[in-house]
């Protein structure tokens, strides 16, 4: 329909070139008033639940604002509590990058050497590959109060089976200094979705370059140092970055096992008092911004939170971009 | 490996000097016995929780407080006392309004709009993608403020229409996972359908809808779950009004509120998991499928 001659550049007013090229003009909007009427839904979405926020954040920030009166300019206050008076945002922010430098590099190899036990499997690849994916699946929710139930100090099989062979098992949940790990362990075990990328990853490295390497007389571990983690190297930096947004975010899981454990251990408790139970060490940043803003309703100062938490991820997400030429465009290798 | 038998002019390699020897034989074998009792012994862990879960969740009261692992007697009536300790189908009911909405509104507003992304060209598509993909990766958190400031003065907290409408207007994993499969629809397929006359919009629905039927199904199940297993949101939007909880909300507050025993909580929790569980297997192919397309592919 577009297959006008471009032939008519003569300026010439003659009837049938003015009416072609208004044919032209015409086509022109048709695609693209198509654009615009596609795109519309995210236009709308994109405008109203994510740009408009993200610059209402930002103006919060500066404010005082508690939901039931006006919000009140209070300049850099917010920052300066922040950055400098908050006695909890050091433990969250402790929290938050002990997962980042503990748990993403944990799963990503954990995740890595599953896949490739998976691609030597002798049979039944099918099987293993659901047992692993599976718990990937588990509504966190549950997964967690699970775990609470598993790793219960003084009635969970973990401790028992411990006792079993003559190791006191710790408290777990109940203990500031084991409920990280305790909260690893539950990440760990809803590896499947980086586990199943690396699968993919490993049974697309070429054959050849093993066949080659073996025959220049390379062994198990270096066919794996050499042609494996090169080959592999995009997903290893996609898995970890994806990781890292992950750590950033994590909420549920610690909601749920602080307010559970901190209920099991004294039945009267006070929800707003157990988020981070035991001692702050399960208070991550998304919990304190949690409990600030929807708890203590000091929304303007969870808004500070939220655009400091913008600025850290967005230079995270930008690394991504940045090197998403490398896997967006390579992905099915269409166009 | 073994000698060739057949009738056909092969190098007339000696036999002997084919064999592996046995040494080599031998170590292979150990290893591969080691590699799948490795394999086997982490399956097992992986499998654990989930039985030591379905076994307490079948236990008298005071024998999940024990240590022993077998249930004596099997108490399925624990299922039945879920219901009575809390209002599981209410629960059910508003999850499954939740995920349901949710999934076909995503449908409906982000496969025309991965489409124009994917196959339409326009001056600004590659920086509205880069902006659809930093909408993917930035943490709810950022802007959860303003929103729930927006849902209240709309009157619509206590409810989970805040979950559910904004995924009438485009999802930015959903759209960025189709676009990636559109992406790799042979364009010749579009160009016949547009020889012939056909509208963007009759290609979409005639052409790449039934060519992209596994994206679909994948993105689909992704947002099906997400949405059934969410507890942010619910629990922010719907937290303090019971009648609009979900069954993550419910299951969390399950114990604290209920004053119940770990057999009836566990018995709650393996009711929450099995509908996931129970769909996984009834669509294992489009669930490995489209985690492989999240991921990277060189």
């Amino acid at each position: 329909m577009s297959l006008a001659p471009a032939s008519d550049r003569t300026g010439r007013p003659s009837v049938p070139a003015d009416a072609r090229r208004r044919a032209r003009r015409r086509a022109q909007w048709r695609r693209r008033l198509t654009v615009l009427a596609f795109m519309s839904p995210w236009l709308v979405g994109f405008t109203a639940f994510f740009a408009y926020p993200l610059v209402s954040t930002v103006y919060l920030s500066f404010t005082h604002y508690d939901l039931l009166s006006p919000s009140r300019w209070i300049g850099l206050a917010n920052y300066r509590y922040l950055f400098s008076q908050d006695k909890q945002i050091w433990p969250a922010v402790y929290n938050t990058l002990w997962l980042v430098a503990i748990l993403v590099p944990l799963k990503v190899m954990f995740a890595f050497g599953v896949a490739l036990m998976l691609t030597r499997a002798r049979r039944g690849i099918g099987f293993f590959r659901t047992v692993f994916y599976l718990p990937a699946l588990a509504p966190p929710v549950a997964a967690t109060l699970g775990f609470v139930y598993l790793l219960n100090p003084a009635t969970g099989p973990v401790n028992g089976a411990l006792g079993l062979i003559g190791i006191e098992g710790p408290l777990w949940f109940n203990d500031p200094g084991w409920s990280k790990p305790a909260l690893t362990l539950l990440l760990l075990w809803g590896v499947g979705n980086t586990m199943i990328i690396f699968l993919a990853a490993l049974i697309d490295v070429p054959k050849h370059l093993y066949e080659s390497a073996e025959l220049d007389g390379a062994g198990a571990w270096r066919r794996l140092r050499w042609v494996t983690l090169p080959s592999i190297s995009p997903v290893i930096l996609f898995s970890v970055v994806i990781g890292t947004i992950e750590a950033l975010q994590l909420f549920t899981q610690a909601f749920v096992a602080s307010t559970i454990a901190a209920g099991s251990a004294s039945s009267a408790g006070d929800p707003a008092n157990d988020l981070g139970y035991p001692e702050d060490s399960t208070l991550f940043y998304p919990v304190l911004l949690f409990q600030q803003g929807f708890r203590f309703f000091n929304m303007g100062y969870a808004a500070a939170m939220a655009v400091l938490l913008f600025v850290v991820s967005f230079a995270i997400t930008l690394v991504i971009v940045r090197n998403s030429r490398r896997w967006v465009h390579y992905a099915g290798g269409g166009t | 490996m073994s000698t060739h038998t057949s009738a056909l002019p092969v190098a007339p390699a000696p036999p002997a000097a084919r064999a592996v020897p046995r040494a080599v034989r031998r170590r292979r074998f150990l290893v591969g016995v080691a590699e799948q009792s490795l394999l086997i012994a982490a399956a097992i862990v992986f499998i654990a929780p989930i039985v030591f879960i379905a076994l307490t969740s079948l236990m008298t009261t005071d024998q999940a407080l024990s240590p022993r692992v077998w249930p004596e007697p099997f108490r399925w009536s624990n299922y039945a006392d879920v219901f009575d300790q809390a209002p599981m189908l209410r629960y059910t009911l508003n999850t499954m309004i939740y995920s349901t909405l949710a999934t076909l509104g995503m449908l409906v507003s982000s496969i025309p709009v991965a489409y124009a992304l994917a196959r339409l060209r326009w001056r600004g598509r590659d920086f509205v993608f880069v902006l659809v993909l930093v909408a993917m990766m930035l943490p709810p958190q950022v802007t959860i403020v303003p929103l729930y400031v927006l849902w209240a003065k709309l009157d619509l907290v206590g409810t989970l229409w805040p979950l559910i409408i904004p995924n009438w207007f485009g999802d930015a994993f959903s759209i960025f996972l189709l676009r990636q499969f559109f992406m790799t629809i042979p364009e010749s397929y579009l160009d016949a359908a547009r020889v012939d006359g056909c509208s963007e919009l009759r290609i979409l629905l005639s052409v790449v809808l039934r060519l992209a039927k596994p994206a679909i199904a994948a993105v689909a199940l992704f947002m099906f779950l997400l949405t059934f297993s969410d507890f942010f949101g619910p629990y922010l939007y719907a937290g303090d009004e019971e009648s609009s909880w979900t069954l993550s909300v419910g299951l969390a507050q399950f114990r604290t509120l209920h004053q119940v025993q770990w057999n009836i909580t566990m018995a709650a929790t393996l009711m929450v998991m099995a509908p996931v569980i129970v769909l996984f297997f009834l669509s294992q192919k489009a669930f490995v499928e489209g985690v492989t397309l999240t991921g990277v592919k060189e």
